[in-house]
C-alpha cells in the first residue's frame, strides 16, 4: 500500500542529536576511548618532537613532522590515529538501534511525533559529532603541544595540510560509524554487533593488503612480467586495494602530511620527466590529488548509512 | 455515536503469508474506554501499531483524531499517547529528562514541559521521586512514569498496552482510577490487557479479537447476551440436590453453573426472575435470586471454548 507521508522526516532531529551527543560525551566509555586516543597520540606527539627538535633545520613542515614522524617504540601519531579512530567510532554506534529495542525504548520514542528518518540521522550525526569534537580538542591539543616544546608558530600551508587531514580522519572516522550503525540495525544482539564491526575492522587494517595481492593476481595475472613490475597487476592491485577505508585514509594522510608525495599510484617515468623530484608540492595540489580520496571516504560513509536507513525502515517496531 | 476519534475500516495487514489483522472494523468515541482482549498473536498489537502509524496496514484505513495514520502519522502522534507493554526508560536519565527528551520530540516548549512535568507526576504519585534516575524506579513505578508521559502529552486518544501487568494489587486499583480520571477528561482510551475482570472495571465496550479478526464487539452484557445467551444473569440461593435439575427445566434458561453452596449462576435468555422463583417455591427451599452482573471472564472463556482455536 503506498501513500505520501506528509510532515518533514527531519521533524525532531535536532532533539535526538543533542540527547545521544550529551549521551557519547557522558558515557564512562566514551571518557575510557577518549582517555586511550589521547594518551597514545600525545606520546606519539611528544616523542616525535623530542625527534625534531635535534634535527629542526632540516625541513620546512616541522609540524607536519610532528604527525607522520615515529620514534621507537610508539608508531607515528598519524599510523596510532588511523588505528584507533574506527575502534572509537564503532565504540560510539554498535548499540546505537539494537540497544534501543533492547531498552524496549524505540516505540515510546517513535511513538513520538517522529520519523525513523529522523532518529536514525539523528544517531548517526550525534555519533560524528561527538567523534569530531574528540578529534578537533586532540588536533588543537597537538599543535598546542607543538608551539609550546618547539617554540614555532605553524606555517598557513601547514595549518591548511593539518585541517585537510582532520577533515579526511572525520571523514574516515565517518566510515566507520556508519558501519557500526549499520550492523546496529542488522543484530538484535549488541555483542553480535560490536563483533561483526570489530571483524570487518582487522580485516580492512590487518589482512587486506594480504587478500588484495591475492585477487589482484587472480583478476590480472602474475605481478611480475618479463620486463619487470606488469601495470595491469599494479591497477588491479590499487584498485581493490582502495575498496578498503584504510587505505584510502591512508593515502589521505601521505598526500596531505608529507609534501614531497606527487602521485598516489603508479608511476611511469615518462611521467617524471621535468619534475624536480623531492621538491614540495603546493597545498592546492596536495588537494587535488586527495579529492577523490576524500570523496571516495565520503561516498563509503553515505552508501553504508543508505543500506542502514533502509534495513531499519523495513523492521518492525514491537519493542 | 458522535464523529469517532478512533475509526477503522477494514483494516488489514499481512506478513506474507500471515494474515495478522483481517479486515477489521470499529469506531471509538471521544471519552469512550475500549477494551481490546484476545490471545497472544490475535492481532492486537499489530492493530494498535497501525492506529499509532507505525506500522503500515496492507489494507482498509484508519482514522485518528481526524487524521490518517498512514499519510498523517505526525499529526496523530501529537495527539496520541503511547503506554507500550514493558515500558523501557534510559536508565542513566532521571525520570524528568526521560520525559522532557520525549515531550520535546513531542514539539513541546521547555516552559510546557515544566509546567506539565510535576502535574503529571504527581497525578501518577511520583512527585517526590521525579529527579532521581529511573534505574532506582520499580517496574510498578516504571509504568506510572509511563503513564505520567502519556500524561504531559494531553492526548485526545491514550493506548495502553498491558499496563497493569507489572503491578501489585494497589498499584492496579489506582492505575484502574488514573485510566478513569483520564476518560474523565475527555480521553479516548484503547485499553489491551488479558486481565479480563480490570477490563471490565472500567471499559465501557470491549472488542474481542480472534486470529486476526475482530470476533466480538460491545459492552460487557451485549457479549453476554451474545455469547451466553440472552445476557440476563441471576444468581439463585436455593438449598436442595434436585435444584440444578429445577432451574434447568425453567424454559429460558440457557446455562446453569454451581457457585459452590447453595448458590447458582443462571444465565438466561430473558428476565425469568418471576418463573425461577414459581418453580423452585414449590418444592425446594429457596432464599433468593439475585441479579449479577455477567462477567467478561465467562463470555471470553465460554467464546474461546465454542471457537475452539485460541492460542492461549
Amino acid at each position: 500500500m503506498q501513500s505520501t507521508r506528509r510532515g518533514s522526516p527531519w521533524t525532531g532531529l535536532g532533539t535526538v542529536i543533542a540527547k545521544e551527543t550529551a549521551d557519547h560525551l557522558s558515557s564512562a566509555r566514551m571518557r575510557i576511548l577518549e582517555a586511550l586516543v589521547f594518551l597514545t597520540a600525545l606520546a606519539a606527539a611528544y616523542a616525535a618532537i623530542r625527534s625534531i627538535r635535534a634535527t629542526i633545520g632540516e625541513s620546512p613542515f616541522l609540524f607536519l613532522r610532528l604527525l607522520t614522524m615515529a620514534q621507537d617504540p610508539l608508531p607515528a601519531f598519524i599510523a596510532l590515529l588511523g588505528f584507533l579512530i574506527p575502534l572509537v567510532a564503532i565504540a560510539l554506534s554498535f548499540d546505537a538501534v539494537n540497544g534501543e529495542f533492547n531498552r524496549r525504548t524505540l516505540s515510546r520514542v517513535l511513538a513520538q511525533p517522529i520519523y525513523r528518518d529522523a532518529l536514525l540521522l539523528g544517531k548517526f550525526l550525534a555519533g560524528l559529532l561527538s567523534l569530531t569534537i574528540g578529534l578537533c580538542s586532540l588536533w588543537l591539543l597537538v599543535i598546542g603541544l607543538g608551539l609550546l616544546l618547539l617554540g614555532l608558530p605553524p606555517s598557513t600551508e601547514e595549518m591548511m595540510r593539518m585541517l585537510g587531514f582532520l577533515v579526511a580522519t572525520i571523514a574516515y572516522g565517518g566510515v566507520w560509524l556508519a558501519l557500526a550503525l549499520l550492523f546496529s540495525v542488522l543484530f538484535r544482539a549488541p555483542a553480535t554487533a560490536a563483533l561483526a564491526a570489530l571483524g570487518t575492522w582487522l580485516v580492512s587494517s590487518l589482512f587486506w593488503s594480504f587478500l588484495t595481492d591475492i585477487i589482484a593476481a587472480l583478476v590480472a595475472g602474475p605481478a611480475e612480467g618479463v620486463l619487470g613490475p606488469r601495470l595491469a597487476y599494479l591497477n588491479a592491485q590499487q584498485l581493490i586495494d582502495r575498496l578498503s577505508p584504510n587505505t584510502l585514509y591512508a593515502e589521505t594522510a601521505l598526500a596531505l602530511l608529507q609534501p614531497q608525495t606527487r602521485a598516489l599510484g603508479p608511476v611511469l617515468i615518462s611521467q617524471l620527466q621535468g619534475a624536480v623530484l623531492g621538491a614540495p608540492l603546493p597545498v592546492t595540489q596536495s588537494f587535488v590529488l586527495i579529492w577523490p580520496q576524500l570523496t571516495g571516504l565520503i561516498a563509503a560513509t553515505i552508501v553504508i548509512f543508505a543500506i542502514a536507513y533502509v534495513l531499519f525502515q523495513r523492521q518492525e517496531i514491537r519493542a | 455515536m458522535a464523529d469517532p476519534i478512533i475509526r477503522a475500516e477494514a483494516l488489514t495487514k499481512r506478513y506474507g503469508s500471515n494474515l495478522a489483522v483481517d479486515h477489521v472494523d470499529f469506531d471509538i468515541a471521544a471519552g469512550e474506554i475500549v477494551g481490546i482482549l484476545g490471545p497472544n498473536g490475535s492481532g492486537k498489537t499489530t492493530t494498535i501499531l497501525m492506529l499509532l502509524g507505525l506500522t503500515e496496514p496492507t489494507g482498509g484505513r484508519a482514522m485518528v483524531a481526524g487524521f490518517d495514520p498512514l499519510r498523517d502519522p505526525l499529526e496523530v502522534k501529537r495527539r496520541v499517547g503511547y503506554l507500550p507493554d514493558q515500558i523501557g526508560f534510559y536508565e542513566n536519565m532521571s525520570a524528568r529528562d526521560n520525559l522532557a527528551y520525549t515531550a520535546r520530540l513531542a514539539g513541546l516548549s521547555r516552559r510546557e514541559i515544566d509546567e506539565r512535568f510535576n502535574a503529571a507526576l504527581e497525578r501518577v504519585g511520583l512527585g517526590h521521586v521525579g529527579h532521581a534516575r529511573v534505574t532506582t524506579y520499580s517496574q510498578g513505578m516504571r509504568q506510572r512514569l509511563g503513564l505520567a508521559e502519556v500524561l504531559m502529552k494531553r492526548p485526545s486518544v491514550a493506548v495502553l498496552d498491558e499496563p497493569t501487568t507489572a503491578l501489585d494489587p494497589h498499584s492496579t486499583h489506582e492505575f484502574l482510577d488514573m485510566i478513569r480520571r483520564l476518560k474523565a477528561d475527555g480521553t479516548a482510551v484503547l485499553l489491551s490487557s488479558h486481565h479480563l475482570d480490570q477490563v471490565q472495571s472500567v471499559c465501557d465496550r470491549v472488542a474481542l479479537f480472534n486470529r486476526g479478526k475482530l470476533a466480538l464487539t460491545g459492552t460487557v452484557t451485549e457479549l453476554a447476551g451474545r455469547v451466553l445467551g440472552g445476557g440476563h444473569v441471576f444468581d439463585v440461593e436455593a438449598h436442595g440436590s434436585e435444584v440444578p435439575e429445577l432451574i434447568a427445566g425453567v424454559p429460558g434458561v440457557v446455562r446453569v453453573q454451581p457457585l459452590g453452596g447453595d448458590r447458582y449462576r443462571v444465565d438466561c435468555r430473558r428476565d425469568l426472575r418471576a418463573d425461577l422463583a414459581r418453580h423452585l417455591a414449590r418444592s425446594v427451599d429457596l432464599t433468593g435470586i439475585f441479579f449479577a452482573a455477567p462477567s467478561l471472564n465467562e463470555v471470553y472463556a465460554r467464546y474461546f471454548e465454542e471457537a475452539g482455536d485460541a492460542v492461549y
